[in-house]
């Protein structure tokens, strides 16, 4: 197996982008990657595309090929691939690309993310994110995404003690980072009554506990790490991928407060790079809702079970303080275009670890971890990078 | 949802029929044909469940896709059935009623429908024992 950097990268701005189409954002932020590292088109192999539910957000199907054509590539032939896991979608898509250059299958390979989110009504998404949970056996029992999230946070109240003000904590660090993120969603800091006095959409959660709803695409290019040099004087190198699965329900899960998927991949990702989590400078953590990086925090292993709401609230996971989570503003601020965002949190260690994150860079960030979850933990994928 | 999806689940929604593995003793509902614990050396037999549980978790739902036959808000809990397997189902209380550790029994209650024409979908939901 061979050793794989990532060599360029790029994402649009996150938001609602009614004035771009789906093929507008994944080109833009393609060509920002393809521009970043260099690469002549005819030098790449292959494209990963993670993406979730084009076929009902946009009705278009086949978005490999898409890609491809718009992408200018067509003409020369090269696959290209979409991969889907729900929200780890774009985690996926990168695993995929470094799998095929470690392999020694392909050298210079796009991994990309793109979600179009606002062609259609919020009711339709609401349902389109249903389906990452179990149609037949909680969707159709009434359950919405964020009812699923928000069972999690009711149990972990009961079992920890854990508050609404220690998850509002968490969308308050995260709205002040994103406000130093240009790209972000929502760049306005909230404070935690905000949070608590925004409407209940699933009790404990609010509206300011739960992700938006966001157009955007993301794009890096991987290469092997022995050429990486050739393109880039600050390769990034992904010293661990790993990816697990979980049940797809909630309710079959043996511990609720726990995401199995995320310890199991976690695990696997120390072991390969030979680092605890104390090793980690940062880190990108999928808090699709507020509960989400509380959860994540605990089973990555940064606190311990049970202390990730009270870590929170003490400030310990803002920039600048022990570990610094979702500097980019996270899911929660930033924007979670689902099959973008695992490559979105790639491009966020990137720019941190080659010290180009501006006003939220945290200082001397060496090494990087991204988490990117599919539905309530069915899907985890975690990656670790290095300067 | 397509019609064919929902009824070839009709007996095991409308009466709590689940599935149980007699080489490890373990029932599942929602039924499953493979015993995710024996796999191929599971025996799987049907088996009707009593109904009765205790609320691991809930959430009450505040915003949902419109649905004429479901006014927000409502309760969604996990239910443990007292054979072992837990179910997501909504809870028929009043809000401020629900508790985790709450005992309940399933009844039979409409679900949803697709429109004012449309298929109506009945199924299981709990209530106070």
């Amino acid at each position: 197996m061979r050793d794989v950097a990532i060599i360029g990268i790029g994402c649009t701005n996150f938001g609602e982008l009614w004035d771009k189409s789906f093929r507008d954002i994944f080109v833009e932020a393609g060509v920002m990657a393809i521009e970043d590292a260099g690469v002549q088109g005819e030098e790449i192999d292959a494209i990963y595309l993670g993406n979730m539910s084009a076929g009902r957000f946009i009705e278009q199907e086949h978005l490999s090929s898409l890609a491809v054509d718009y992408a200018g590539l067509a003409s020369i032939n090269i696959p290209s691939t979409r991969v889907e896991a729900a929200c780890a979608s774009g985690g996926l898509a990168l695993r995929q690309a470094v799998l095929a250059v470690a392999s020694g299958y392909h050298d210079i390979v796009i991994a990309g993310g793109a979600e179009k989110m606002t062609d259609v009504d919020t009711d339709a998404t609401t349902d389109v994110l249903a389906a990452a949970a179990d149609r037949e056996w909680e969707g159709v029992m009434g359950a919405t995404f964020p009812s699923i999230y928000a069972m999690i946070a009711r149990l972990h109240m009961h079992k920890y003690g854990t508050t609404s003000e220690q998850l509002a904590a968490v969308a308050v660090k995260n709205h002040y980072n994103a406000s130093m993120n240009s790209r972000a969603q929502y760049q306005s800091p909230v404070s935690i009554e905000n949070v608590l006095n925004s409407s209940l959409i699933a009790d404990p959660l609010h509206l300011l506990d739960c992700s938006p709803i966001t157009d955007g695409a993301a794009a890096v290019i991987v290469a092997p790490a022995e050429i990486a040099k050739q393109y880039t004087d600050t390769p990034i190198h992904i010293i661990a991928s790993t990816q697990t699965s979980s049940t797809i329900a909630l309710h079959d899960r043996k511990d609720i407060t726990t995401l199995d998927s995320t310890v199991a991949a976690a695990n696997k990702a120390f072991n390969t790079a030979k680092l605890t989590p104390g090793d980690i400078d940062i880190a990108e953590v999928h808090d699709c809702f507020t509960i989400a990086e509380i959860l994540a925090i605990e089973d990555i292993g940064f606190f311990k079970k049970g202390e990730g709401g009270k870590a929170t609230e003490d400030g310990l996971t803002a920039i600048g303080a022990e570990i610094p989570v979702n500097a980019s503003g996270g899911l929660k601020a930033c924007g979670h275009p689902v099959g973008a965002t695992g490559i979105k949190q790639a491009v966020e260690i990137a720019e941190q670890l080659r010290g180009e994150a501006g006003r939220r860079q945290v200082d001397g960030a060496e090494i990087g971890l991204i988490h990117n979850v599919g539905g309530s933990g069915g899907t985890a994928v975690i990656h670790i990078l290095s300067t | 949802m397509a019609v064919s999806r929902f009824w070839r689940k009709l007996r095991h929604r409308y009466n709590l029929i689940g599935t149980h593995c007699t080489t490890c003793n373990t029932y599942y509902y929602p039924p499953r044909k493979m015993c995710p614990q024996c796999r191929r050396d599971g025996r799987i037999e049907e088996c009707r469940f009593k109904g009765k549980g205790v609320i691991v978790t809930y959430t009450v739902i505040h915003a949902a896709p419109e649905n004429k036959a479901v006014q927000t808000p409502y309760v969604l809990g996990i239910v443990q059935l007292d054979e072992g397997p837990r179910l997501t189902s909504q809870i028929i209380c009043k809000p401020d009623d629900a508790r985790i550790g709450m005992r309940v029994q399933s009844v039979f209650r409409k679900l949803g429908e697709d429109s004012e024409q449309g298929m109506i979908y009945y199924g299981t939901k709990f209530i106070q024992d």
